[in-house]
């Protein structure tokens, strides 16, 4: 489904990527793990086509596409979605509007007519219990006012909502409590299908406690280090990032 | 009157090019243009209006001759001729169109993204109606209601031959003919406009919107609109259409005048959308519009709320002058100008009565060569005790060739009162836009739904329906903007 | 009816006396100053003095200063003053180089430009004009607008003499300059300063410009700075005035910013009769940093302007407006800000901010916040409030055992001191400090250096209330 080869970015002439490789297939999670600064949230961005990156070298294939042709709202009605970071606040936009807008786009994409306020109520409302997200939070406008918490939860409503194909999670257990995390993981694992895949971007190996990958891949100086399975992980939360540097052959 | 009033709405819906419900006559064909003291006694005489209109209009005349034209604004206006105008005639009469086929393509593409029905577009258009029967019997139930209550709702040109003592008691006591040179203007030569008497303890049961939507369409050049609110009494006003209007006259001088009296409130919506000229500038009206209130009695409100998208040059600062003691005034604005309109708009809010509040929330959003300018004027007297003022003025920059300017003059005079200015200028988040993009919605789209946010605070407050209308004008009117 | 015209008077006054005694300006001016001084005095003459018709002037009105016949000096004063006896500096503890302008002339015992070990070069300006012409003519006048208004076009045709300040590239000045422009003639005196200040690539300066004056006589000064900082250069401008009831000071100051430079100025006025600061500041490379604050006190009848100007002309400056005033009594204060973003002055940040504390009914406060821009990628901000001491910060402050009357002050002070914080000389900070605790609790006016006139007799209030104003 994704193909990375040999990818080098830069941002402001700065090379934050140095030639970075991965191959996702359907059906498949996998985990991206990595010390702060070392390049992975810039993976997302690039995936998810934000500006202000520069690709020097490489390409990315997404189901047979150049991803690089394609402007960040096709790539999203492609099915690429990206739960942020640190997600945006719109005020005044409200949640309702927002996501009404997004899912008639993603359908005029298709050829399909667009979704019936019935219809888009009924989905919501389904789509919210499966996140446990307050049906309050939706009424107010995009993420505006939202702790921390209900921001990453409504990262992962937005993704239940548009049934993306792949989906990239950037730290999304950064900033949350026990409780909300085993939400959001939850959420996470019900939207998962044979036809997607999910790549899980964190910094703590706590996360894929709940979201168990299929692949861990260890990410420094902007170059996968090393792949394994989910035990990689636990190996990482050991010996501590100090071991890859030790292991990394600069 | 009632069936008099019937009759004149019926004219104005079936004769919707003609600017008055009456019929033209080869002497007011014959008006030759410009401006001079016989044109204005001409004008009343042809009005049949009463000796005090006349003088109203020959001392305004006399005092306009005095007057210059104002050059303060940030505008860039090219020299008006005012005595290449005809003053006292119809609109240029449209062609009138035998189907919806003949209408210009890119209205109807308006019309329909706006979701106006196809009754409407046709009349909107010019296009002959047969269906006016419906529209009647709306009317006809309309003035029962209002009638059951007494409001006096007409035409200014009614209201002077039907309550001559209502307009000579209020017309100019809130706009004097001397105010500025527009309002000077208007006051020697309007054309008509609306006249609207709410008596004591009346609550108003309808917008009074809701059908004047297609009466506007045919006001006039020099219009003339004044409200009084009795004691105790409520209405909502909305003037303007979503609709885009195209006249044929550059020149617009209006002037709206409210008085509220003890315990009223008014509340007064604009939607504005005459033609704005092309995309390389050419053409478009220049709205240059007084409009005040008058919180003349205690614990009075005006609320004034515009959404102004169209117009070449747009010059006006609606305001407030807070006589009666807790009285309060408000005005909510959205300006949008694309291309190369220019608008230069805002609110003056005057605090002369004790414990007075005023509030001015301002958005404007520039795009394309365009230039938005907010002006405000926020005074409090030394009387004006305990009085608070708070205003937001915010600015949003789409693309680089266009400018967004703040002029807030503010004063204050005694030491109970308090007064903030906010103000902020930004482009639009990049952020924002890629989150919004990230989830399948395409950049113009995106700028739609971001500017619409922003104006949210103001869109509120219009009238539910129109709220609805103004939304998609938003968007509209800044297709194009992003490259 | 003859006060209408006294402003027309005047000007004739003005304008008969530069044509008898051209001969007398400039006697060292090369041919561009001499052809500008005479183009600018052309301007005067055309224009006049400003007036409430001008969008600028509106609020500040020169026809009640004009009432009175001031006289104007060709040639320094005959009595050799000593330094030392005319100026005592009330800011104690402050190691200074300082140069001073007595009645508008260069005050000196002996030299009349010194050059510093490191080559920085002060002194008066016609001496410079001498001394040193390239230098002078490369910069002189060329950071004025004679078309801002009449008073520029007229300072810039009559100026003598002021300051001059050269600081070579590289050098890094640690001791502040103060430039003091003293007042002291039982005349009252039409005075026009000139002052020039270069600040070389990577140079430092920081200045002190002090307007005081030592009796109780009718002045009006108008004093043009022109302030030239170039790239990578950091200059510290304070501005202090303490001048008598009856005193008129227009102060305009031009500062001329290169790419990297970084400016911080501050006015603080604490006493005077009618003060008008006008502040322009261009930020003419990328990169640049202004800083532009401001404190005034004013009471009595006393009318205190602050005008800025700053025009980012270039991409990627910062600056940063922030001024805060207490008025009190029949006192005005006006406010008015003005930031301009040319068209390709991308990724500009722009604040500007004026608070003022209106004390009393009778006082009154213009303010104008304006911002006018043209370029998109920018974060621009400004507000403007008028208020009143915080009554429930009173009441806790007097909930814990404090005086109404403490207790306002301890107010009024911390309102103050947002801007006095800012000064990053220490002593300097300290002794503004003192000067605003000591002006709040009314003490500078019984101090020995009393520059008020309170004690005054002949001076008597005026209570001139503009009831079509109300």
């Amino acid at each position: 489904m994704l193909k990375i080869k040999n990818l080098h970015v830069s941002i402001n002439g700065k090379e934050i990527l140095q030639g970075l490789n991965l191959k996702v297939n359907k059906g498949e999670v996998h985990a991206i793990m990595g010390p702060n600064g070392t390049g992975k949230s810039t993976l997302a961005n690039i995936i998810a086509g934000k500006p202000g990156y520069h690709v020097d070298k490489g390409e990315i294939i997404y189901k047979g596409r150049n991803l690089f042709e394609m402007p960040p709202e096709e790539r999203a009605q492609e099915g690429v979605f990206l739960g942020f970071q640190y997600p945006v606040e719109i005020p005044g936009v409200s949640m309702t509007n927002f996501m009404r807008t997004a899912i008639n786009e993603h359908r005029k994409y298709k050829g399909l007519d667009p979704m019936s306020a019935g219809e888009f109520l009924k989905l919501m409302k389904e789509k919210q219990q499966l996140v446990e997200i307050h049906s309050k939070l939706t009424n107010r406008s995009v993420n505006e006012g939202f702790s921390g918490g209900e921001k990453k939860k409504n990262e992962i409503f937005q993704m239940a909502m548009l049934e993306p194909e792949l989906a990239i999670l950037d730290e999304t257990d950064s900033g949350l409590d026990i409780d909300a995390l085993k939400i959001v993981a939850n959420g996470v694992n019900k939207l998962k299908t044979k036809d997607n895949a999910t790549i899980v971007i964190t910094h703590y190996q706590r996360l894929l406690d709940y979201i168990v990958p299929d692949f861990v891949h260890i990410l420094f100086d902007g170059k996968i280090v090393k792949s394994g399975g989910k035990e990689l992980a636990l190996i990482l939360e050991e010996k501590g990032y100090e071991w890859i540097k030790d292991e990394s052959p600069n | 009157m009632k069936e008099e009033e019937q009759n004149n709405i019926l004219n104005e819906v079936t004769q919707s090019d003609y600017k008055f419900g009456f019929v033209t006559d080869i002497d007011m064909e014959m008006a030759p243009k410009g401006l001079n003291e016989d044109i204005i006694r001409f004008i009343s005489k042809k009005k049949n209006e009463p000796d005090f209109m006349l003088e109203y209009r020959l001392r305004a005349y006399r005092k306009w001759l005095t007057m210059q034209e104002p050059d303060w604004a940030h505008l860039n206006i090219p020299p008006i001729d005012y005595q290449d105008i005809i003053y006292y005639a119809a609109p240029k009469k449209k062609k009138e169109l035998s189907s919806l086929d003949e209408v210009d393509p890119e209205l109807l593409d308006t019309f329909n993204k706006l979701g106006i029905s196809l009754e409407e577009q046709k009349l909107l258009s010019g296009v002959a109606v047969d269906a006016v029967f419906d529209s009647v019997s709306v009317k006809t139930t309309f003035s029962e209601t209002l009638e059951k209550y007494g409001i006096i709702f007409c035409s200014f040109s009614e209201a002077v031959q039907n309550h001559p003592d209502l307009v000579k008691k209020y017309v100019g006591s809130v706009v004097p003919y001397g105010d500025n040179y527009f309002a000077a203007l208007n006051s020697a030569v309007f054309s008509d406009g609306s006249f609207c008497y709410i008596p004591k303890g009346v609550r108003c049961p309808v917008e009074l919107s809701t059908y004047f939507r297609i009466n506007t369409a045919g006001t006039g050049q020099f219009e003339r609109t004044l409200i009084v609110a009795d004691e105790g009494s409520y209405v909502s006003y909305l003037e303007g259409c979503t609709a885009p209007q195209r006249d044929e006259n550059q020149l617009h001088a209006a002037v709206v005048e409210i008085v509220a009296l003890k315990d009223a409130e008014v509340k007064y919506s604009t939607v504005q959308n005459w033609y704005p000229g092309d995309k390389n500038g050419k053409g478009g009206i220049f709205n240059f519009v007084t409009k005040r209130g008058m919180c003349k009695g205690s614990h009075s409100k005006i609320s004034w709320t515009q959404v102004e998208t169209g117009s070449a040059v747009t010059w006006k600062y609606p305001g407030c002058i807070l006589l009666g003691d807790n009285s309060i005034g408000e005005f909510y604005s959205v300006a949008v100008t694309n291309n190369h309109q220019q608008a230069d708009t805002g609110s003056k809010m005057i605090h002369l009565g004790k414990n007075t509040k005023s509030t001015i929330i301002s958005k404007g959003i520039s795009s394309g060569f365009s230039n938005n300018s907010y002006r405000g004027l926020v005074k409090i007297s030394k009387r004006a005790e305990n009085s608070r003022n708070y205003s937001q003025c915010d600015s949003l920059l789409l693309g680089d060739k266009c400018g967004a300017h703040t002029f807030p003059y503010i004063n204050t005079a005694n030491r109970s009162s308090i007064v903030e200015h906010e103000a902020t200028t930004s482009k639009i988040s990049e952020d924002q836009l890629f989150y919004c993009q990230q989830r399948g919605i395409d950049t113009e789209n995106a700028i739609g739904l971001i500017v619409n946010g922003y104006a949210k605070e103001v869109l509120k407050q219009l009238p539910m329906e129109f709220a609805v209308e103004a939304q998609k004008l938003l968007s509209i009117s800044l297709e194009g903007s992003v490259g | 009816m003859e006060t209408k015209y006294n402003d027309i008077i005047f000007k004739e006054k003005v304008v008969s006396l530069f044509e008898q005694n051209r001969a007398q300006f400039g006697a060292n001016d090369t041919t561009r100053m001499s052809e500008e001084r005479s183009k600018a005095f052309e301007q005067f003459k055309k224009v006049g003095f400003p007036d409430k018709k001008m969008e600028a002037w509106r609020n500040t009105n020169l026809k009640d200063v004009f009432a009175h016949n001031y006289n104007i000096q060709f040639s320094p004063v005959d009595e050799k003053s000593d330094f030392d006896k005319v100026f005592q500096c009330n800011i104690h503890n402050f190691d200074t180089q300082t140069i001073a302008l007595y009645n508008g002339w260069y005050l000196s015992e002996d030299k009349h430009l010194i050059t510093l070990p490191n080559g920085t070069i002060i002194g008066s300006l016609a001496q410079a004009i001498k001394e040193y012409p390239e230098l002078v003519q490369k910069h002189y006048n060329k950071y004025t607008n004679i078309e801002e208004n009449g008073l520029i076009a007229l300072n810039t045709a009559f100026s003598q003499d002021g300051i001059f300040i050269y600081v070579p590239d590289n050098v890094k000045t640690y001791k502040t300059i103060q430039m003091v422009n003293i007042l002291d003639k039982e005349d009252d005196l039409f005075i026009q300063n000139r002052n020039l200040i270069i600040v070389g690539k990577n140079a430092k300066l920081t200045i002190l410009h002090c307007d005081d004056s030592y009796n109780y006589s009718r002045s009006f000064t108008n004093t043009v700075t022109e302030v030239f900082i170039d790239e990578g250069a950091e200059v510290d401008h304070y501005k202090l005035q303490n001048l008598n009831d009856s005193t008129t000071l227009i102060n305009t100051t031009y500062f001329h910013q290169e790419s990297y430079s970084k400016l911080t100025t501050n006015s603080i006025t604490l006493n005077g009769g009618l003060i008008r600061n006008k502040i322009n500041v261009v930020l003419n490379g990328e990169g640049g940093e202004a800083n532009v604050f401001g404190v005034y006190l004013a009471d009595k009848e006393q009318h205190i302007d602050n005008q800025v100007f700053v025009d980012h002309a270039k991409a990627n400056c910062n600056s940063d407006e922030l001024f805060k005033g207490i008025i009190d009594d029949n006192a005005t204060a006006v406010f008015n800000g003005h930031i301009l973003v040319r068209k390709d002055s991308q990724h500009t940040n722009a604040s500007q901010t004026n608070r003022n504390m209106q004390l009393t009914d009778k006082a009154t406060v213009y303010t104008k916040p304006f911002l006018e821009i043209y370029a998109d990628d920018v974060k621009c901000n400004h507000g403007a409030t008028i208020g009143q001491l915080d009554e429930e910060a009173m009441f806790y402050i007097q909930s814990r055992g404090i005086g109404d009357y403490d207790a306002r002050l301890l107010l009024l002070y911390a309102f103050a001191a947002e801007v006095i914080n800012k000064i990053s000389v220490d002593t300097l900070r300290e002794s503004i400090d003192d000067l605003v605790k000591k002006r709040l609790r009314g003490e500078l006016a019984i101090c020995d250096q009393c520059v008020l006139q309170c004690k005054d007799q002949e001076k008597t209030y005026e209570f001139k209330i503009d009831i079509s104003k109300i």
